[in-house]
Parts: structure tokens; sequence; C-alpha cells
């Protein structure tokens, strides 16, 4: 197709300046990073300016990231919200070839060709009284706003977070602020207990008689073992999807799950739904739809960092493109 | 002039040069290619000037269509252009996607006994002129105070924006997608809309001075109620279109490999995943494709699938193509481009493979039975027909429903079927809040959703008490020289005549 030059021009990029007196914070269009910090070397946060999404977000809200105008939308959760700052934070884990570029290429200072939210209807921050809030892999930093607004709201909050080792282990001081009781749980055991987020769970629940309610967020396997500990409690479980999306508006229905045996859109029905009606397994087959797609982008993104890494005159841009 | 009978104009339509079937098959490059002026000209004389025109009232816009072609014939071209632009804003547009054929062409009285007049034909030739010539309609436009605040950018929001615009007010449009245009961008293929005309005629809406802003879902960035509100919007109107795809919930639903159009078509012309991997979106059709459905929508996802490389692409339909629900011309091409149709045929199970990806399309032969509501023959199931045919990949076409995410950020009334409940002159339950196009009426057509967005910014100019120009200004059609008190048409913009 010839349009790639003008596609997405004459778009907002050459608007004017506010010629009508728009409110001054609704940014649409190069969206500026404000900062960026890696936890390791696969985990990233980056700050980016939206004052308006800011004031709009919601825990449990997510947001579609175009890096730059060739770019996938890929959804990231609202990780974090600062109505003052006016900026909106996400913790990005590289996993494949967007999110990698992303760890590439943004940097403080730089910009975004697109973010568009808040997706997704807002968590529901019940009146429980005590809460279980577990967060795992990608799921890490999506729980803490609802830890937060949980502990805002009155009630008794337990923090179960899961990560592979002790160098992965990020926002611990954050979540003790927000949590009255924080289990850390690593596979090696190298900090906090060692095991899974399900092993956490199992001991908050043998050691508090009364939960009201677990939020879990994280891969599905984590959310699926977690729905699974809590089913025989009868312990409300509430997960948050993550299947894969193209527009997050409802108009392309490539994020249906199945819930209670019903379809759902996960964009615009979710991405919050009760662990013990979702159907695990289709989601997780439904995650695997481009692994050949996603396998060649990949490499040809490696093979493309190689090649960089070998003619060190070239530097790599900020992807503001 | 001697009066034209239907006899002395040219019995055959003039040539429309169309790319050939194995070749356009396997590019994106626009099917139809547009008349040459000549053939413009030749086919303006097969217009029989009716002094009452059938093709006016067949046009849900009545555009002046004899109007239009006389203006031709004089080689007026930009009269002609202006002329056809009272009536449509998106001529380019009109001209290559409206269903003629049920419109102002199916009623033509040359159609009795020859092919009617080529209308669409006409007003894509004069479109693409006027896009290729840089003509605008921007007289000079007196702001006035009001801001008006758009939502989608749709058919029906582009057309009410530069009504607006053209009155006055300051007009904002609001686009959840990174891209503007709606369905013009994400749904309607290169090959048979171009995305360069796409981008002319928002380029038009920005000269007119409406500032687009893309990358903002509202309902959730902010909501309608706050429109009017703390962002002092003056009026505000909606045009979201009805774009969520409907499932069939038959086994097999989930399978990887099952998609609907719109994700098929997004992920192709808003994403680019033709051009895979140097856009990042993937697709991953496989070898054979079947659609269900044939509608606009479904002929389109074929017709994208053969051109992304798929060897063998099907179309299920329960119904006959008598009642098949696209343009004609598309039909035509799909055919001519070798796509296998399977009518009278329904889809039962999709089965999968051990990997949890589509193997096969299961379906059941029908027959027609009786008449139902619509009045069209009910297709009911043969016993027993059952059959199997492979596939890689199956895509839903069947329909959509209205988008959720007003009704769930919104106190604005909705129908019993979830589409905004409007009056006559299109105002919601909202005082100060107007809908229109495919969120009120469901899933139509361009150009309804286009006379929905003029209708719905004349009631907002009501309603914010702005004059109303048109009454004022615009004569009587008919016998209309094109000049009022030696004005042009071009410069008939409120009471002010600078041309900018
Ligand atoms: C509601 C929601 C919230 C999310 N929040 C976060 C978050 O806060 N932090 C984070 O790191 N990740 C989050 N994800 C997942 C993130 O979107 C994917 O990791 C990302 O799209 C992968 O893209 P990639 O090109 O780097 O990897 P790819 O190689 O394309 O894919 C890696 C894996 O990610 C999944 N995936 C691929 N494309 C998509 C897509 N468009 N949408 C969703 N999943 C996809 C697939 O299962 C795939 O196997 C979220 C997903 C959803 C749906
Ligand atoms: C594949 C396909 C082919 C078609 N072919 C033809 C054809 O050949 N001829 C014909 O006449 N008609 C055709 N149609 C139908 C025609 O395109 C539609 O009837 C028409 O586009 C409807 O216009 P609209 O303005 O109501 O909305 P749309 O064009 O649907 O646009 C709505 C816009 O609003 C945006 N939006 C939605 N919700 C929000 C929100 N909350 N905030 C901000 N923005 C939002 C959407 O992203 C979208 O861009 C076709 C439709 C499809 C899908
Ligand atoms: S109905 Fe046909 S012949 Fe008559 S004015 Fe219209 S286009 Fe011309
Ligand atoms: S992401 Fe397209 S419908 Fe949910």
């Amino acid at each position: 197709m010839s349009n790639r030059e003008t596609n997405g021009e004459p778009g907002p990029g050459a608007r004017s300046d506010d010629s009508h007196g728009q409110p001054e914070d609704l940014v649409t269009s190069g969206f500026p990073i404000l900062e960026r910090t890696d936890f390791s070397d696969t985990t990233f946060l980056l700050e980016i300016l939206h004052p308006a999404m800011a004031r709009a977000a919601h825990p449990g809200q997510f947001v579609i990231v175009m890096a730059d105008d060739q770019g996938e939308r890929i959804p990231l959760t609202i990780a974090d919200f600062d109505r003052d700052r006016g900026s909106v934070t996400l913790v990005i884990q590289a996993v494949g070839k967007s999110t990698r570029e992303m760890q590439a290429r943004c940097r403080a200072g730089g910009e975004l060709f697109g973010i568009t939210g808040p997706m997704g209807i807002p968590s529901k921050v019940s009146n429980a009284r005590k809460v279980i809030c577990v967060g795992g892999g990608l799921g890490v930093a999506p729980i803490f706003p609802q830890a937060r607004a949980f502990k805002e709201a009155g009630a008794y909050v337990i923090g179960v977070v899961g990560f592979r080792n002790r160098n992965m282990i990020f926002w611990e001081e954050k979540f003790r602020e927000v949590c009255d009781e924080f289990i850390i749980c690593t596979d090696d055991g190298s900090a906090g207990i060692k095991g899974l987020v399900t092993d956490g769970i199992e001991n908050a629940i043998a050691a508090h008689g009364d939960i009201d309610e677990v939020v879990a967020i994280g891969p599905p396997v984590m959310m699926r073992a977690c729905a699974e500990v809590t089913r025989p409690h009868g312990i409300k479980t509430m997960v948050s999807l993550n299947p894969i999306m193209v527009d997050g508006t409802g108009m392309c229905g490539g994020c249906r799950v199945r819930v209670g045996g019903r379809i759902r859109f996960a964009c615009v029905d979710g991405p919050d739904f009760d662990g013990h009606d979702v159907d695990f397994d289709d989601l997780m087959v439904r995650l695997q739809r481009y692994k050949p797609e996603e396998q060649e982008a990949m490499d040809r993104w490696s093979e493309h960092c190689r090649r960089l890494a070998a003619a060190p005159a070239t530097t790599i841009d900020t992807g503001s493109n | 002039m001697a009066r034209k009978t239907i006899r002395s104009i040219p019995q055959e339509r003039a040539e429309m040069p169309v790319q050939a079937p194995d070749l356009r098959r396997a590019n994106f490059d626009e099917v139809t290619l547009g008349f040459d002026q000549g053939n413009a000209l030749l086919e303006c004389e097969r217009c029989l000037m009716c002094p009452q025109p059938a093709c006016v009232e067949g046009c849900p816009v009545n555009i002046d269509i004899p109007g239009f072609i006389a203006k031709m014939i004089q080689k007026d071209f930009r009269g002609a252009y202006d002329h056809l632009t009272d009536s449509t804003l998106l001529p380019a547009v009109c001209g290559r996607v409206c269903p003629q054929e049920d419109q102002c062409e199916g009623v033509c009285p040359v159609g009795g006994s020859l092919e009617p007049v080529a209308i669409g034909r006409l007003e894509r030739w004069l479109g693409d002129k006027a896009i290729a010539e840089g003509w605008k309609k921007t007289s000079y436009i007196e702001p006035n105070r009001f801001r008006v605040g758009v939502v989608g950018s749709g058919p029906s929001s582009m057309a009410c924006a530069a009504d607006l615009a053209k009155a006055g007010c300051a007009v904002t449009v609001f686009e959840a997608l990174h891209a503007p245009g709606g369905v013009l961008r994400y749904g309607i293929p290169e090959f048979r809309l171009p995305n360069s005309v796409v981008d002319a005629e928002i380029g038009n809406l920005e000269a007119l001075g409406v500032e687009i802003r893309c990358n903002t879902l509202v309902g959730r960035l902010f909501t309608i109620e706050q429109m009017l509100g703390e962002m002092d919007f003056d009026a505000v109107f909606v045009g979201t279109g009805a774009g969520t795809p409907k499932f069939m919930d038959i086994p097999g639903e989930n399978l990887n490999g099952v998609l609907s159009a719109n994700e098929l078509l997004t992920r192709c012309n808003l994403m680019h995943a033709d051009d895979f991997p140097n856009h990042d979106t993937p697709l991953g059709l496989g070898r054979r494709v079947a659609v269900i459905g044939a509608g606009n929508t479904a002929m389109d996802a074929m017709r994208v699938s053969l051109r992304l490389g798929a060897e063998e692409v099907h179309c299920v339909y329960r119904r006959t193509d008598a009642e098949c629900p696209a343009r004609k011309e598309e039909l035509h091409h799909a055919q001519e481009e070798g796509i296998e149709f399977h009518w009278l045929t329904a889809p039962v199970e999709i089965l999968g493979d051990e990997t949890n990806r589509v193997r096969a399309i299961r379906c059941v032969q029908m027959e027609l039975g009786d008449p139902d509501a619509s009045g069209r023959r009910r297709p009911v199931p043969i016993e027993g027909s059952e059959f199997d045919f492979e596939a890689d990949t199956v895509v839903y076409a069947i329909g959509t429903s209205p988008n959720p995410i007003l009704g769930q950020t919104s106190s604005i009334r909705l129908n019993k079927w979830g589409y905004i409940d409007t009056d006559d002159d299109l105002a919601t339950s909202l005082a100060g809040v107007y809908a229109g196009g495919d969120i009120v009426t469901g899933a139509a057509t361009v150009i309804l959703a286009m006379g929905a967005g003029r209708r719905a910014a004349r009631s907002i100019r009501r309603y914010l008490g702005i004059r109303d120009s048109e009454v004022v200004y615009q004569p009587e059609r008919a016998g209309f020289d094109g000049a009022l008190f030696g004005m042009d048409l071009a410069e008939q913009n409120f009471t002010h005549i600078r041309q900018l």
C-alpha cells in the first residue's frame, strides 16, 4: 500500500495550538515520556505525560500504546497515575518484538506515537473488609493501584507478589506503604518465601479465616492457579484478563474470552472477570494464535539489533519517529 | 437543444477501465480505475435531463443529479463540483461506495431498456478531479461563539463537522483510533477506497478549521456529560458507528483462526498487516479462507484475503445470490476474482486440529421456505445435508451490534437494541446532544450516515440559534443557474462573500 507516509498523518500531529481553547491538558499526539526506570533486564517503567488520562484513570483500566507509526497497538495496564504530575505509569515486560523494541527505544525525553485510554471497566473496589491482592510477572505493577484503592477504602490489605528471584523485585516500599501485610514469593527462595504466589495465598488464608475477596493479576496460568486455590474456600476471586487486542474499543472481537459459558469482549466488558467463571484454557489457547508471526518478528528484530551492534557508529533513536 | 430520447443517447455506457481480475487479485491497487474526461463527458450525454428526475428522489441526500451533469456537459467542472457538494460532502467517497443500483441508478428511466446513467462513476470522477485540482469550498467563515464536540470520525461525523464549521462553529472531532475516517479508514479496503481519498476528505475538513483529535476514547477519557459541562462544548454530535461484531455461538468459534471481518480488515487496512513484518501487526491467514456472510463487509474480507495470498476463498451464505446485500459491483468483482460462493449454506460447527487451530468448517445445506417478516423467504436447513470443507481461517461477517462504551459511561437513552434513541431531529435524551449514523440506525451506508450527520448539523444550528444560511440563501433548485444576485454558488456562505 502506498499510504504509509500519509496514514495517521493529516492526523493530530499537525494540529495548531489550541485555537479553540481546548482544555490544555488534552494531549492527543506525540505523548512525552517523562521518566524511565529499569527494574531488571526485562522489566521497565515508563511515565507518560497525559494529564487528562491521569485524571480519568481508575485502577484496573488499561491503555493501548503504539510506540511508533508502524508499531502494533499493544495493551498495557495503567500501573499508576499521578493526578498532580499529570502522568500515567506503565510497567512493561519485554517479551516480544514490540515490547523489546520499546525497551530499546523509549527514553525519558522521547515520545510515544500513540496512547489511548483509559480503557476497560474500572475494577470494582468492593467494600470487602479483608482482601488479598496478588500479582505475578507482568501483573505485579497493575495490582498496585488496586491494593492502594482497597487501602483507601478502608480494607485490610494483604499483598502477595511473586518474582523469579530477589534481583527482580521492585516497588517493595510502595507496596508496603499500602499493604497491612506484604508477602514476597520467589521461585528460588532468595527473598521472602520460597514458592509460588499460590503458596502465599494459602498461607494468608490459613492465617486469616475471614478473607472476603482475592484479586489476582498475572499470567493466565497464575490466575487460574489462584482461582483454583480459592474455589474450595468459596472466596470471590477477581482476575484481569489479557487476551490479544487490536483496537481496545469493542470493534474487532479479537479479545473475546469465554466467561461463564458466554462470549465477552475483554476490552469493553472487562478486563476484570470472576476468576471462577473464566475459561482459562480458552484464553491460553487464543494467546498462542500468532506464535509463528511473533517469532518471525522477534527474529528479525534480534537480527536488526545485532547488525546495529556490529556497526557502532549508528545510534538507536528514541523511537519518537 | 432538442430533447434527448432514449433512442438518441449513446446506447452503451462509457467504458470504465478495470484492472484485470488475475492481476488485481494480487495487489491492493484500485480495481476500477475511473473515467477519463472524455468518457465522463460521453456518459453525461446519456442523461435525459428528466424534468422530474427520479434519480434525485432515489438519492438519500437528493443530489441534483441532472443539475451537476448539465454543468459537466458545459465543461463547467468547477460549477458541477460545487453543485454536487451542495448535497454531498464526500463525492469521491460516495461515488465509489454507494449502492447506486438501489438508489439513483436503480430508478433512472434509462435503466428501463439500457444500462442506467453511471451516476456514481460521474460523481467519483468529479470528486477525484476536485482532489487533483485542489478545489475546496471554503468561503470566508465568520466564527461564532459556539463550540461543538463531535464523537467519532466516520462519515456521519465528517458531514456534521463540516456543516457546523461552515456555519462558524469551532468544531473538535474526537476519534478513538489513531487515524480518522471511521469505517472509511479501517473497514473499506484500499482497492475500493484508497486511503489517499480519505486523507483528502479529512484534509478538506481541516481546511474548514475542524480540529481532529485522535487517540481519544470518549466515555472513558471524558464523558459526554463532561463535554457539555467542564469542557464547555455548547453541543455534541455522536457518530460512533455500530462497530461491535457479532458471532454465532456455534461450537469451535474460539479456535485460533476464527476472527471477525472487522478484525481482519482492521489488521490489514489500519495496521497494515499486509506489510508484516515491516509493520508489526500480524494476520496469518493460511491457504484457505472461509467467510461467513455476503454483505459488503464479507466481500471486503474475502477480497482482502485473496490479496494477502490466500489460495482459496469461500463465501458461505445461507440465502441465495438474489438476497446478497452487497453492492452488485462488488459481488461481480468478487466472482471475477475467483471467490467460490456457497449459496444456501450455513455453518454449524468449526472443527479444529490438536493444536486448536481451525481445520475445517462443517456446513448444512439450506432451502428456501416461507417468507419471513422481512418478506424474504426464510432459509431452512435440509436434514442430513451436512458436509465439511477444509479451511485454515474462518471469518465472521454476519453483522454488528452497537458499541457499548457510551451506554456504559453516560446516561444517554438507548433503545432496546442498544442503539442511541433519537427523535426525528436526531436529538437524544440529553439536551444539546445529537446522534446519527450507524449508532442510531444500525449498520447502514455511507451516504445515509452522511445524510444523518448533515441533518444533525441542521438541528444543532437550530438548537444554538444560528441563523440558517441555507434557508435564506438557498434558491429553488429547479432551473437554478448557479448564481444568485450575480453571486457564485461557491461564495454562498452565510453573508460573507470574501473568498479565502
Ligand atoms: C488488558 C491487558 C493489560 C496488559 N498489561 C500489561 C502490562 O501492564 N505490562 C506488560 O508488560 N504487559 C501487559 N499486557 C500484555 C502485553 O500487551 C503483551 O505482552 C504485548 O502485547 C506483547 O507484545 P510483543 O510484540 O512484545 O510480544 P509478542 O511476541 O507479540 O507476544 C508475546 C506474547 O504476548 C501476547 N500478546 C501479543 N500481542 C498481544 C496483544 N496485541 N495484546 C495482548 N497480548 C498480546 C501473546 O500471548 C504472545 O504470546 C497486557 C495485556 C492486556 C490484554
Ligand atoms: C467493511 C465494510 C464495508 C462497507 N462497505 C460499504 C459500501 O460499500 N457502501 C456503503 O454505503 N456502506 C458501506 N459500509 C457501511 C458504512 O461504512 C457505514 O454505514 C458508515 O461508515 C457508518 O458511518 P458512521 O459515521 O455512523 O460510523 P463509522 O464509520 O463506523 O465511524 C465511527 C467512528 O467512531 C469511532 N468511535 C467509536 N466509539 C468512539 C468513542 N467512544 N470515542 C471516540 N470515537 C469513537 C470509531 O473508532 C469510528 O472511527 C461498509 C461497512 C463496512 C464495515
Ligand atoms: S433519472 Fe437518469 S436520465 Fe433522468 S435525470 Fe436522473 S440520471 Fe438523468
Ligand atoms: S480489542 Fe478489539 S474488540 Fe476488544
